[in-house]
């Protein structure tokens, strides 16, 4: 049993969704799986440099939370972060281009896959260290209220990263400040190799809201609609300056910790169950047909548009330039 | 020109930069009830309000990682240490956050956050509460790090740090706030990155900055009644170095001496030996003398505390056997 202070989110009535944004939910969704499926493949042929970490199964996640944003509200990311790139709206030619360690990348291919940032849609960076967007994404909440606007700020991050003291320093100043932040823990079950349950204090993340005295929330993190839901209230509340909400969304890493990740810890066959009861898109493909909000055809449209979309991007990438030797220096200082 | 002390001067410096720019802002622990440790706060809540002039969580990390996230916003927040020691919790959002953004995003944003860190030792109070850990900063690209050694520059630095688009880490002496000196009213900028050469004599060079600036200057005028004219040269910042004054002055006089309050190994001192080594050997006459700290934590005891500071005398000897 849990402490008490969180409620659990049920999925939402779908009469509320209307058509365009269920075709953006859907169109988000496959973007970011196709994109990490291009990801994976590339990196194994060993086009892309370093190494990538993927959002496989994920979607429903940032794709529900994002859809509560516009471009002016930010997001902090994670190492695992192409699937929040993408749904915060970045150019995805740019983000390819940067994974692929090109001059044409949203970073001048000084990033990489682990330290991507589009601060022309509100995506303020990918993190490499765990648990290091928190108390960024509190500093722009702090800004936005300093501002006087009614932006938000959302930061990613996953069940391991919450064990993190960088969790509580910034859940203490955003709830003591009432900041606009809505913390969105991705509670995919592994950190990194080790599975959460044996590191972490509570069965719910979300339960960790009460010390801060701001609302914990859980939601079914593979359900698009019901992450959408729980985010639309969070977001709604901190843009009327409501403070932060701490958001556990209940999902599973379907994918090794990194691309080449042996995986001696969890057997492929139990990771295959997970995913063939629980993927995000075929839920949403079945919902969507089974209440004959969407026909096969439709969706299949759009999974061929964006598949068209990302097979570009990955061209864009491959003919583009790696950046000039001379550009070592570029962007340290101003 | 009217004398002010340094702690006044820093306050004058945010006054002046906060009532141009509304979007610089300051936080920290104890900074607006209290008015800072050592005063250097005093007087900024009532005039700019409790909003710019925040008293924080006892979080290093969230006022560092705050700082960097509402820069990224379009602020340009300064950020109190309370004391310099301190800057061990937050490392992490100083060095991998603040010092890199701008870098590793390709230059998609600017990271205008001063970071100022109070140092130095003071009444004993020891190994946490007393260091000079400015060299750390040197080792990491993207930050500059300045270390003002009297009131006027302590202003003219710290405009100058605000006004900076990069991050700025302002290390303040905690003996030298109560320090008094000619101050300039009104505008006053001191260039970042540019040394000052402060005496100027054809013997030999010191190099220093911050406090140790004045141990060096009594130095000198030991060596003066030797017959030695020493050039001193304060540093002002410590990244990036102004290594072309210092090349020159060496080029001069022949000899380096560099130190400060800080441990000497693995010290700025180290890098500018290190520099003259490199680009300036054939100017030297003789080996370069590095001065600072023991390499212990610092010491409680008044006794041992006296022992671990570097006394102008020790200088001054080191120096006469250059000759």
């Amino acid at each position: 049993m849990g402490v008490k202070g969180h409620e659990k989110r049920e999925v939402t009535a779908l009469t509320k969704i209307d058509k365009d944004l269920l075709n953006d939910f859907y169109k988000t969704m496959v973007k970011i799986r196709f994109f990490e499926e291009n990801i994976e493949k590339y990196f194994l042929a060993g086009e892309i440099p370093g190494f990538v970490h993927l959002y496989i199964g994920e979607e429903a996640v940032a794709t529900g939370v994002c859809a509560n944003l516009t471009r002016d509200d930010y997001i902090q990311s994670t190492h695992r972060g192409h699937g929040h790139t993408i749904a915060k709206g970045a150019d995805v030619n740019r983000m390819m281009a940067e994974i692929f360690g090109k001059k044409t990348g949203h970073c001048k291919g000084k990033g990489g896959s682990m330290h991507i940032a589009d601060f022309s849609v509100g995506m303020l960076g990918a993190n490499g260290v765990v648990g290091g967007g928190y108390t960024l994404a509190t500093g722009a909440a702090l800004a936005i209220k300093m501002q006087k606007k009614d932006n938000v700020a959302v930061v990613f991050f996953g069940d391991g990263a919450s064990n993190r003291g960088t969790f509580h320093e910034a859940a203490n100043m955003a709830a003591a400040w009432k900041l606009p932040v809505i913390f969105v823990c991705e509670n995919n079950e592994w950190a990194s190799t080790t599975p959460y349950k044996t590191t972490t204090s509570v069965a719910d993340i979300a339960d960790r809201a009460v010390g801060y005295g701001m609302p914990g929330v859980i939601v079914d993190g593979n359900d698009v609609f019901a992450v959408y839901d729980a985010a639309k209230e969070a977001v709604e509340r901190a843009r009327q300056g409501g403070g932060p909400t701490l958001l556990e969304a209940k999902t599973y890493r379907i994918k090794g910790h990194f691309v080449g990740d042996p995986e001696m810890y969890r057997t492929r066959e139990e990771v295959q169950e997970r995913f063939d009861k629980n993927d995000p898109i075929k839920r949403f493909e079945k919902r969507v047909m089974d209440e004959n909000l969407m026909s096969r055809n439709e969706l299949d449209q759009i999974k061929e548009q964006v598949k068209k979309s990302i097979e570009e991007a990955v061209e864009y990438a491959k003919n583009s330039p790696y950046p000039d030797p001379e550009e070592l220096f570029d962007d340290l200082y101003v | 020109m009217r004398e002010i002390t340094f702690s006044q001067a820093t306050l004058e410096a945010m006054d002046e930069e906060m009532s141009r720019d509304e979007r610089v802002f300051v936080m920290g622990e104890d900074i607006a009830r209290q008015g800072g440790i050592f005063g250097q706060f005093k007087g900024l809540p009532e005039k700019f309000g409790y909003d710019r002039v925040k008293d924080t969580p006892i979080t290093e990390t969230a006022i560092i990682g705050a700082a960097v996230g509402a820069a990224l916003a379009g602020m340009r927040p300064v950020a109190d240490m309370h004391f310099a020691d301190f800057m061990g919790v937050c490392m992490d959002e100083i060095f991998n956050q603040m010092a890199k953004i701008r870098y590793m995003f390709g230059g998609q944003t600017t990271v205008p956050v001063v970071v100022r860190a109070p140092d130095g030792l003071v009444n004993q109070a020891a190994a946490q509460h007393s260091q000079s850990i400015e060299a750390w900063f040197l080792h990491i690209p993207g930050l500059k790090v300045v270390t003002p050694s009297n009131p006027a520059d302590a202003k003219g630095l710290l405009k100058s740090a605000i006004r900076d688009d990069n991050p700025v880490i302002y290390f303040e002496n905690k003996v030298l706030f109560k320090q008094k000196g000619p101050v300039p009213e009104g505008e006053h900028l001191v260039p970042i990155g540019k040394a000052n050469v402060v005496q100027e004599g054809k013997d030999v060079t010191i190099v220093s900055y911050s406090i140790m600036l004045h141990t060096a200057f009594k130095a000198a005028e030991i060596l003066e009644k030797d017959g030695i004219r020493a050039e001193v040269i304060d540093l002002r910042t410590i990244s990036p170095i102004d290594k072309d004054t210092i090349l020159e002055s060496v080029a001069k006089t022949k000899r380096l001496a560099v130190g400060h309050e800080a441990v000497k190994i693995g010290g700025v001192g180290a890098e500018i030996a290190a520099i003259v080594a490199e680009e300036g050997l054939d100017y030297l006459d003789a080996p370069i003398l590095r001065f600072g700290a023991p390499y212990t934590p610092v010491p409680f005891s008044p006794p041992l505390e006296k022992a671990y500071m570097i006394r102008p005398e020790d200088i001054a000897e080191g120096i006469r056997k250059m000759f």
